[in-house]
């Protein structure tokens, strides 16, 4: 029996979809759509916003007000969605190149602004759609078809990055740990503020094949034998840390204040009516 | 008749006057000469209107936050100038194609690049057309003086409504910073068009699907409980991405038919002595103030000379340009570039009467007594 998750939240009729045999991104839209679910959304306040990549063809999927963006402005669609319609939940699915490439600098106004966004990062460390790339996320010296020679470019942390900027929910989930990664998402969405959960995705077409990590599932094994949870991380070392995926609550702020609630109070001083 | 509130203002105050008489609730930009009173008045008075303004970390977030807001039903602007309209064009052509309402400012200032940020221009006429890369509908307006760039705010904000395009108001930085006495209608005479949306929920799931003889389509904005999706792709009725060479064709065409085929009522331009003239001055915005005192002086020494104004300068109004034609020995079109606006205006000649045209690009206006030279010259 199909999933109720399918018949409430995707639109059959534009399956298949067209991501690769192995592509860990149906995970995380599934994750995002469980996460929706267990908080009970109203669907008519929830819009979903994506950018161009493997990873934003997750919104036409879904049925949601959902609108796919221009390459790397997702999140600035979002902030206008979110400002004009402060009562809507605005959840922005992007990859690591649209997220922390070309849209790196309205990742870090965003959070700045600790405005109530939630963003997904589907980082697959490739930029897939294009043919695999070299993106801010791949690993000091691995290759890809732009980096033949191996990779000389330093590798972003996007959750530190969004944290350092402002953000006050960041964490991060993997394709392998799917249990961990929905209540990520179901807090980060609940969260009153800027949150962030980059979700650590394989792309054995690109990523994998160009770095020899295997099939799908022999990365998801990676995922799973290289993964140290928050906790733990804490007890280890830098130098043991190296290479591993911290996955998690990375960081939580409950007190810094939300952008459209002191907006709310802008329109009180200037005498206005908000209609929120 | 209500009573008019009388107010003296800069042009590009006026533009946020006439924004917020038409509707306009949210207002994205970034801080650039010669456009920036517009956002600092938008700071201060959407606020007062339960409005919302945001200054935004670049041009190109500006945009797409207008787009944003505007999917929610919500009337939204930005406003900038050269280098900022430059970074705002690939999401003008989102909104193009996606069929999303917003108006776009531009107050020109001169030259390529950074220029000469406190200098007028018009050299952005070719940009509002063909800015954004891709065959894609526009409309671009500009005014000639405060009170028409109240007026023309309020209009531009309905064709967007109506016809569902991007639509430049395509100032300069003589009429956004000039100071005039205007009259500031009330609300029950003012004309506010909304975006016409489906009854039906089930042909509003669809909602590029256009009702028979209409060619724009009735889109519910988000929030309402219709599901639909959104993008920059070439798309089916549903708002999904299609490779089909048929549907492709038939969107393509279609936002392009949805201007050409209202052209009149999207058109505007004004006129005064054309009947009877020997040379005609086909000038907008700014300049056209110069031109209209130049031919004061050469009627006052006996030419005969008529004006052309186009209000909406894109699309061109062709058709009223193409009549007088006919019957001219010479056109003079004064517009403060290298020679953008002529184009347009030789290609509606046809050869059928002399194009001169008459500019600059030094940072400085043209005067009243250099297009009367020029007058003198041709009618020789």
């Amino acid at each position: 029996m199909p999933s109720t998750l399918i018949e409430k939240y995707i639109r059959e009729s534009h399956l298949p979809h067209i991501w690769c045999a192995g592509c860990g991104n149906g995970t995380i839209m599934r994750d995002v759509i469980q996460a929706i679910d267990n908080l009970g959304l109203d669907k008519k306040d929830v819009v979903i916003v994506s950018g161009i990549g493997c990873s934003a063809r997750a919104a036409g999927y879904m049925n949601f007000n959902s609108i796919h963006t221009t390459h790397g402005r997702a999140i600035a669609f979002a902030t206008g969605i979110k400002m004009a319609k402060p009562h809507m939940k605005v959840i922005v699915l992007t990859g690591d190149g649209d997220a922390a490439a070309i849209g790196g600098n309205h990742l870090i106004h965003a959070a700045r602004r600790n405005i109530d966004l939630t963003v997904v990062v589907f980082n697959n460390s490739i930029y897939g759609m294009t043919g695999g790339q070299f993106s801010p996320t791949t690993p000091t010296g691995e290759f890809a078809t732009t980096a033949p020679y191996g990779s000389i470019d330093p590798n972003f942390d996007i959750p530190e990055l969004a944290r350092a900027a402002g953000a006050t929910y960041t964490a991060r989930g993997t394709t392998y740990h799917v249990p961990q990664t929905i209540k990520l998402i179901e807090n980060a969405i609940a969260h009153d503020g800027f949150s962030i959960v980059e979700c650590v995705t394989t792309c054995p077409t690109y990523y994998g094949r160009k770095n020899k990590k295997g099939d799908a599932v022999k990365m998801l094994e990676y995922q799973r034998d290289n993964s140290v949870s928050v906790a733990k991380a804490k007890t280890m070392t830098a130098e043991e840390l190296k290479g591993k995926i911290v996955f998690g609550e990375l960081y939580v702020d409950n007190e810094k204040p939300e952008y459209t609630k002191e907006y709310e109070k802008i329109i009180e001083i200037a005498g206005g009516r908000s209609d929120e | 008749m209500a009573e008019r509130k009388r107010a003296l203002l800069q042009g590009n105050e006026a533009v946020v006057e006439g924004a917020i008489a038409a509707g306009m609730r949210f207002f994205a930009g970034y801080p650039i000469t010669p456009s920036t009173e517009i956002a600092e008045g938008c700071a201060k008075r959407l606020p007062e209107v339960g409005g919302r303004f945001i200054q935004m970390e670049d041009e190109l977030a500006s945009m797409a936050a207008v787009i944003g807001a505007s999917v929610t039903g919500t009337k939204s602007m930005t406003a900038t100038s050269g280098p900022g309209f430059s970074l705002k064009q690939e999401n003008i052509g989102y909104a193009a194609l996606a069929e999303i309402p917003c108006v776009i400012v531009d107050v020109q200032r001169q030259g390529p690049s950074t220029g000469l940020p406190t200098s007028p221009s018009q050299g952005d006429y070719m940009q509002a057309r063909w800015g954004t890369h891709g065959d894609h509908p526009v409309i671009a307006v500009s005014p000639s003086s405060v009170q028409e760039t109240y007026e023309e705010t309020i209009r531009c904000f309905n064709l967007a409504e109506r016809y569902r395009v991007p639509v430049i108001l395509l100032m300069d930085e003589i009429v956004g910073h000039m100071r005039e006495g205007i009259e500031m209608m009330s609300p029950e005479e003012i004309t506010v068009l909304d975006r016409l949306v489906k009854e039906d929920p089930e042909q509003a799931a669809m909602p590029y699907d256009i009702v028979p003889g209409e060619y724009v389509p009735r889109i519910t904005p988000f929030g309402e409980g219709i599901y639909y999706n959104i993008t920059g792709l070439l798309h089916d009725n549903w708002g999904f991405p299609s490779t089909s060479p048929v549907k492709n064709n038939r969107q393509t065409t279609r936002i392009m038919n949805k201007i050409i085929k209202n052209a009149e009522q999207i058109e505007k331009y004004e006129t005064d002595g054309v009947d009877d003239c020997d040379t005609l001055i086909v000038s907008f915005g700014g300049t056209a103030r110069s031109a209209e005192a130049a031919i004061t002086i050469a009627r006052e020494n006996d030419y005969k000379v008529g004006l052309f104004r186009p209000v909406t300068v894109w699309p061109f109004p062709e058709k009223a340009l193409s009549e007088i034609c006919d019957h001219v020995k010479n056109i003079i079109v004064a517009e403060l570039n290298f020679g953008q606006m002529t184009l347009e205006v030789e290609r509606i000649a046809k050869g059928r009467c002399e194009v001169t045209h008459i500019g600059k690009v030094n940072g400085t206006i043209l005067k009243p007594n250099e297009i009367y030279r020029l007058i003198r010259e041709v009618s020789r």
